[in-house]
């Protein structure tokens, strides 16, 4: 057991290392939530005259919409490197190490909890300073461990494309579904203003609960009413996603 | 000088039809930006200060998704060029007996090809989808020649990128600033309800008179002051952007 957290815990600082050693590369996956959450507040801010947002501000209202945008990326990011290993050999000879594979899927899909977290303190941070309410210590901490979930389970979708089609540019498919599975919900609006399509697809979009989790520090209070959905859909995209990605990863090479 | 520049842009067109997974990015991140806007915010359309002559929101936010794909277009032409530059064949072009600036204008004759497969692309996207083109077909053409203008343009900046950067990544790079510039215009949304300082911003940004040009044949019949300024907003950002391309490569030949 030992042997194994020092494994997860290696491969882990070797994807951190990462934002470290090449900053330059990890720079736009940092600054695009926080520039999306300023355009999106500052083009639209004028819709929060519709009533239904349960707040009086568009940009507390879109914030979240940023966290769930940095786990997004972060999750792409992890498969985009993973594609990026198995092109140059590397992967395979991690896969000949006497570990067992699921515990190799944790390594890297933990690693994208914690790289999430960067663009969401800037996110934070600069939302905070532009006067969005403070979502008091539960809210933050809810949001972080649901932003941190959630980039587990697109690193464990975009584990499976990167297992699948072994090449760095399957880079956009990683890239659009954690984008699709983020916008499709009640990002820009609450439902009851969302057109007919669109509230269809954010009724049974897991994400939404994951949304609402986050938003409701930034709107209103925490309540367990919002919060238990939350972790119930998150539980529900981590085991799916997660087991066909172990799936997929024992069935590499065999 | 001709046949240099048609050849190159054959070949750039052939290597995007080889590998759409490229190009695919250039119409599917605007097409699903484009869905999460108008499935959010079509209500926007009764706030005080919206256009009341408008079709519907789907009609407003085509020229804002035509506008982003043209941009994606011109960061993915930069990508292409630094590639060519960090595999090598850059340099055996420059040996190539060919006046240079065919170079850059052969991948900017490209460009503006793909830029009126991509306007074509979002106003079928549309028609598709119940928006209406209120000019009717001079109108399409009049979006067409704008977003070829402007797609060469955004074509050359990104080629400028590429030849002072040489690395793909650095281009890619500036993915996130295209999105900058283009929030703070008018493209998404009516200026006058566009929020500090986005708003002020916004009237200085060509993008705005580029966005602005390119919608009205669609919300409007043909009027002549937005699309002539979408014409010179596309021409201006064309024109600089060219003439900064080709001091990159005059500056890339000094280096070799």
């Amino acid at each position: 057991m030992k042997a194994r957290a020092r494994v997860v815990g290696a491969l882990t600082r070797r994807a951190l290392n990462e934002i470290l050693r090449v900053p330059g590369a990890a720079l736009p996956g940092v600054l695009a939530p926080t520039i999306f959450m300023l355009g999106i507040s500052s083009v639209f801010g004028a819709a929060i005259q519709l009533h239904g947002f349960g707040t009086t501000s568009f940009r507390a209202f879109v914030v979240p919409v940023g966290f769930l945008q940095s786990a997004s990326f972060a999750g792409a990011a992890t498969g985009v490197n993973l594609a990026r290993d198995i092109e140059h050999g590397w992967f395979d000879r991690l896969l000949l190490c006497p570990t067992p594979r699921v515990v190799l899927l944790g390594a890297v899909v933990s690693s994208a909890s914690l790289r999430a977290l960067l663009p969401s303190s800037f996110l934070l941070a600069v939302a905070l300073a532009l006067g969005v309410p403070f979502p008091g210590l539960l809210g933050i901490l809810l949001a972080a461990v649901l932003v941190m979930g959630l980039a587990m389970a697109v690193a464990c979708y975009a584990v499976l494309i990167a297992l699948h089609f072994r090449t760095q540019q399957a880079a956009p498919l990683m890239q659009v579904g954690g984008f699709v599975a983020v916008l499709f919900t009640t990002s820009y609006a609450p439902a009851q203003l969302l057109t007919g399509w669109l509230r269809t697809v954010s009724r049974i979009n897991p994400v939404t609960h994951i949304l609402t989790g986050v938003r409701q520090g930034f709107v209103a209070h925490v309540t367990w009413a919002a919060t238990w959905p939350a972790l119930v859909s998150l539980a529900g995209m981590l085991i799916v996603l997660g087991g066909l990605a172990a799936r997929a990863l024992l069935r590499t090479g065999a | 000088m001709t046949r240099a520049v048609l050849a190159l842009a054959r070949r750039a067109l052939r290597n995007v039809l080889r590998r759409p997974q490229f190009v695919a990015p250039l119409v599917v991140f605007p097409s699903l930006m484009l869905a999460a806007n108008v499935g959010g915010l079509s209500r926007t359309t009764s706030l005080p200060g919206f256009p009341t002559d408008v079709h519907g929101f789907l009609d407003f936010q085509l020229a804002a998704a035509i506008t982003q794909s043209l941009l994606l277009g011109g960061v993915s032409a930069g990508i292409a060029v630094a590639l060519e530059i960090e595999g090598g064949f850059f340099d055996r072009l420059l040996a190539a007996p060919i006046p240079r600036i065919a170079i850059v204008l052969g991948r900017l004759a490209a460009t503006s090809v793909i830029a009126v497969a991509q306007v074509a692309y979002f106003l079928a996207l549309g028609l598709i989808f119940g928006a209406q083109i209120r000019a009717g077909i001079p109108g399409a053409l009049l979006v067409a020649a704008i977003g070829a203008l402007a797609g060469t343009g955004f074509g050359a900046l990104g080629v400028m990128l590429a030849l002072r950067a040489r690395s793909a990544s650095t281009v890619q790079g500036i993915f996130p600033l295209v999105f900058v510039v283009l929030f703070v215009s008018s493209a998404f949304f009516p200026r006058q309800l566009l929020q500090s300082p986005a708003r002020q911003i916004a009237r200085y940004n060509p993008l705005s008179y580029l966005a602005d040009g390119m919608r009205d044949p669609i919300i409007h019949t043909v009027r002549a002051t937005p699309v002539l300024d979408g014409f010179a907003a596309a021409a201006g950002i064309a024109a600089v952007a060219i003439a900064l391309s080709v001091l990159a490569l005059r500056g890339r030949l000094g280096d070799t």
